[in-house]
């Protein structure tokens, strides 16, 4: 158990210290960095989705007035490591997939640049390819682990019998589409080569991690890590597609080393961002669930299809939440892969528990219905005592208590269960309700250093604050840990001249940079005192060491909906979206709120619009810009409410923090369709639910 | 090829050389280092670098800054002077109606705008009366802030800040 923290600082809602930057617009973006006179870098995409590169004819652009310099797979310098293919940056001319980058262009100006992009002849030998996503796929493979590194298949009992006695069964398939992360500010480096010595690499990168992106560069480029700084000081968005370095990075860096002293601009299109920034892999779910008269569950299973690109494996973890969320006796999760010709997937905004906690809970909903049990009541009715994957006890769980005042605040009780039997005006009107979850984690390597300046403490450590707050809550949780007022604390982050910090994902930010500023503060009171000198200065890591073992640990969270569908048009609006959490102690309401509410909105999104949509003969997402990707817009977004509840979690850290950015997406589209469900009676099993889906059969 | 123009952005006026096929966003953010105004899409199609152009709402993505010679441009840095905020700016801050910044500028600039039009009575999608002057509510500024992509989704704040600004809590 860990001694809490004193929440002084931490729960005040302090505006965020970045914020007057933000307004202003005068915060500094990766492709804003000032330079003298920096050259503009635009790509060549592989316009097949298989093949080779026979030729590139680079004359023409060559020829053009104000190009530096046009490198392709046949010219570029040779990487130090080629070992993760993504990265492998034109070191090969086999095309993987369409849009892959056979080339790029530097120039004096961005116009330029394009220019010579477009006049980049390439030839190809173009092979057949494979880039469709089916479960009667004949060569779906079973993959070693699940990102991160969970077992691929788990079982329990015996589902199959389960199924077979029980009173009520639900066995149906649901789908969850492809999306892309989309943050707003695109994927961009400047970068710097400064040859002199043995060449120094300065990256100002929009990127979830300085340190683990210099790792990955270092490793790509063969260069020792003193030798390269990654500064991200402010990052437009990541939701885990800035989480780990995507090949722009490498070639920022290549391209780099092409103008020896001379600053390289290279920002993704946003429809570049389509093939080269990661994505969520489309998933394919049978979902299985017994259960007896009153509703308790007898088996729940998850078979998982989905897919990975052939050039990396990335196996979403999709059927993990069903290995915990509720009690049953047999349980089986499995996942197998398609290993398609198509840009590499990678993380997206709570990997695994996002599509996992759609099909799952819409069965839910279904086996409620069935069974004529209130799909409140039936979730609480499956509680498990212990977390039913490790038999660990929970560090803390109030999924109840988060459904029952949800049920509360949004005027659940008394909730007519019947589908599709409520009209106002021409809206046919449904409620549904969701339980949300997210792992509580913390990663082993970050550390944070102290110093006592002017009278003033600074705290230093490479965390990236990508939105969600870092700037103003890290100061907060040094200021509890120093004892002394916020306004004493100066937190300096985003810089791999700082000591090491881990990638700002998995919800494990604070988690991980608080315990090491905790750690950090400790060992300065003890070697210091409360009266330090100008100058004194501690540096420590998290102790992994104690790191609770012995308990499961998750926050958890209840969505309630209420859609409206026109009976008419089939046009479905979300008037109401509100969901309680229980994810262990706020450290900044303000930005809590704001990380809640958005998370949930983006699961509206997933619900209602989001859809990348690939075309199968080209191996290309057609609908690759914003205006055809559909994102929720202000107007989507009605009254959204995120509430939580005081949670006391002593097992965590030492803050009781758990992680809040991605548990909002979770649950969130399975509550949208329930609602949907509910006002309309027809149950669409497969996202984004649009209006075509609902029109044959509305009532 | 090259053409010479002027600009004036937030008070301060430009002399400078562009391509002829220059946006007037690049104009801004590759000549003349004025980086307020934010690239999200480049198509028109997110609002990320909305400026007031003359006065009114514009996308300057979708501008070339060669057929904008002799334009009056305020960014969201030139709403206020430095160590003040414009009352639309303190209200993003009051109602934290931003999370990663990327947007928000243009956000920013937009709710100026939404301001203006609504004072001056001009309706929108979700007015019911195209003739009644407009009010402040939800469903109005909502509407009228949905050229504003925010993938952060800070819209259930932005809309209590646009009201803020606007003399409506």
């Amino acid at each position: 158990m860990t001694e809490l923290l004193e929440p002084r600082a931490m729960g005040q809602g302090l505006v965020r210290r970045d914020g007057v930057a933000k307004v202003r617009g005068t915060a500094t973006y990766a492709f804003e960095t000032p330079a003298e006179r920096p050259a503009h870098c635009a790509l060549v995409q592989a316009t097949v989705a298989r093949g080779r590169v026979t030729a590139i004819d680079t004359a023409a652009a060559e020829a053009l007035d104000g190009v530096l310099a046009v490198v392709t797979v046949f010219t570029a310098e040779r990487l130090a490591s080629v070992e993760d293919a993504e990265l492998a940056a034109l070191q090969t001319a086999e095309v993987a997939f369409r849009g892959q980058v056979v080339g790029l262009v530097l120039a004096e100006t961005s116009e330029t640049a394009r220019e010579a992009a477009d006049l980049v002849e390439v030839t190809y030998d173009e092979q057949p390819h494979d880039s469709e996503l089916r479960a009667d796929r004949d060569d779906l493979y079973t993959p070693e682990k699940v990102n991160p590194g969970f077992e691929t298949d788990t079982a329990e009992g015996d589902v199959a019998a389960a199924m077979a006695t029980a009173h009520a069964t639900v066995d149906h398939t649901y789908s969850t589409a492809t999306y892309h992360n989309n943050p707003l500010e695109p994927h961009a480096t400047t970068a710097l080569w400064d040859p002199a010595g043995d060449g120094f690499l300065t990256l100002w990168d929009s990127t979830q991690g300085v340190h683990p992106s210099r790792a990955t560069v270092c490793q790509v480029l063969g260069l020792p890590q003193d030798h390269v700084q990654v500064v991200a000081p402010h990052v437009g968005g990541g939701f885990g597609s800035k989480g780990t370095p995507h090949v722009n990075v490498v070639l920022a860096a290549m391209a780099a080393r092409v103008l020896p002293g001379r600053a390289v601009k290279l920002a993704l299109t946003r429809q570049q961002m389509f093939s080269l920034a990661g994505y969520r892999t489309p998933t394919i779910q049978h979902v299985q669930v017994a259960a007896d008269a009153e509703g308790r569950l007898s088996a729940i299973a998850i078979d998982v299809v989905e897919q990975t690109s052939k050039v990396k494996e990335f196996a979403e973890q999709t059927g993990v939440p069903t290995r915990m969320m509720y009690a049953s006796p047999n349980r089986r999760t499995t996942h197998r892969l398609a290993a398609l010709d198509l840009p590499v997937n990678s993380w997206m905004r709570a990997p695994g528990e996002c599509p996992g906690m759609f099909g799952p809970e819409v069965a839910l909903d279904e086996l409620a219905h069935d069974l004529g049990i209130d799909p409140v009541e039936l979730r609480i009715r499956n509680e498990p005592e212990v977390d039913p994957e490790t038999g660990k006890p929970w560090s803390s769980r109030h999924l109840v208590e988060c459904l029952r005042e949800g049920a509360e605040r949004f005027g659940w009780t008394g909730r007519d269960p019947r589908p599709g039997v409520r009209r106002e005006g021409g809206w046919l009107v449904g409620t549904g309700v969701a339980s949300s979850v997210y792992p509580t984690m913390r990663m082993a390597d970050s550390t944070a250093l102290i110093r006592f300046e002017a009278g003033r403490y600074a705290v230093e450590i490479g965390a990236a604050d990508i939105g969600t707050g870092t700037w103003t809550t890290l100061p907060q949780i040094a200021a509890d840990a120093l004892d002394v007022p916020v306004d004493d604390v100066e937190v300096r982050i985003g810089d791999t001249r700082y000591p090491i910090a881990s990638v700002a994902g998995g919800s494990s930010g604070l988690n991980t940079w608080g315990s090491a500023v905790v750690e950090a503060a400790r060992a300065f009171r003890g070697e210091y005192g409360t009266d330090p000198a100008d100058g004194d200065e501690m540096e420590t890591g998290v102790d992994q060491a104690a790191q609770d073992e012995d308990h499961a640990a998750y926050a958890f969270g209840a969505q309630f909906v209420e859609a409206r569908v026109d009976a008419d048009t089939g046009e479905i609006r979300v008037p109401r979206h509100l969901g309680v959490f229980a994810a262990g102690r706020i450290v900044n309401p303000r930005t809590a709120r704001s990380q809640f509410v958005g998370a949930m909105t983006m699961g509206l999104s997933m619900a209602l619009h989001e859809n990348s949509l690939l075309d199968p003969r080209s191996g290309h997402v057609v609908n690759h810009d914003l205006a055809e990707y559909h994102i929720s817009v202000n107007a989507d977004v009605g009254d959204l409410q995120a509430h939580w509840l005081d949670e006391h979690d002593p097992w965590v850290n030492a803050m009781g923090t758990k992680g809040i950015g991605e548990i909002g997406i979770t649950g969130a589209a399975a509550a949208v369709a329930n609602a949907v469900w509910h006002a309309t009676g027809v149950r669409v099993r497969d996202l984004p639910i649009t209006l075509d889906a609902l029109l044959p059969s509305l009532p | 090829m090259d053409a010479e123009i002027s600009l004036r952005v937030d008070g301060q006026a430009h002399r400078l050389t562009v391509d002829t096929r220059t946006t007037l966003l690049d104009a801004m953010r590759e000549r003349l280092g004025v980086t307020s105004p934010k690239k999200g899409c480049d198509h028109g199609q997110c609002g990320a670098c909305t400026v007031l152009l003359d006065g009114e709402r514009q996308l300057p993505c979708l501008a070339l800054a060669v057929a904008h010679d002799g334009a009056e441009i305020t960014t969201a840095d030139g709403l206020a002077p430095p160590g003040e905020l414009h009352p639309v700016q303190q209200a993003f801050l009051d109602q934290d109606a931003f999370q990663c910044g990327y947007c928000t500028p243009g956000q920013v600039c937009s709710a100026v705008a939404v301001l203006d039009e609504v004072a001056r009575g001009w309706p929108s999608h979700a007015s019911t009366d195209l003739t009644a002057d407009p009010e402040l509510d939800h469903d109005e500024v909502s509407e009228r802030m949905s050229g504003n992509l925010c993938r952060c989704a800070a819209y259930v704040n932005i809309v209590p800040a646009v009201q803020q600004a606007g003399g409506r809590s």
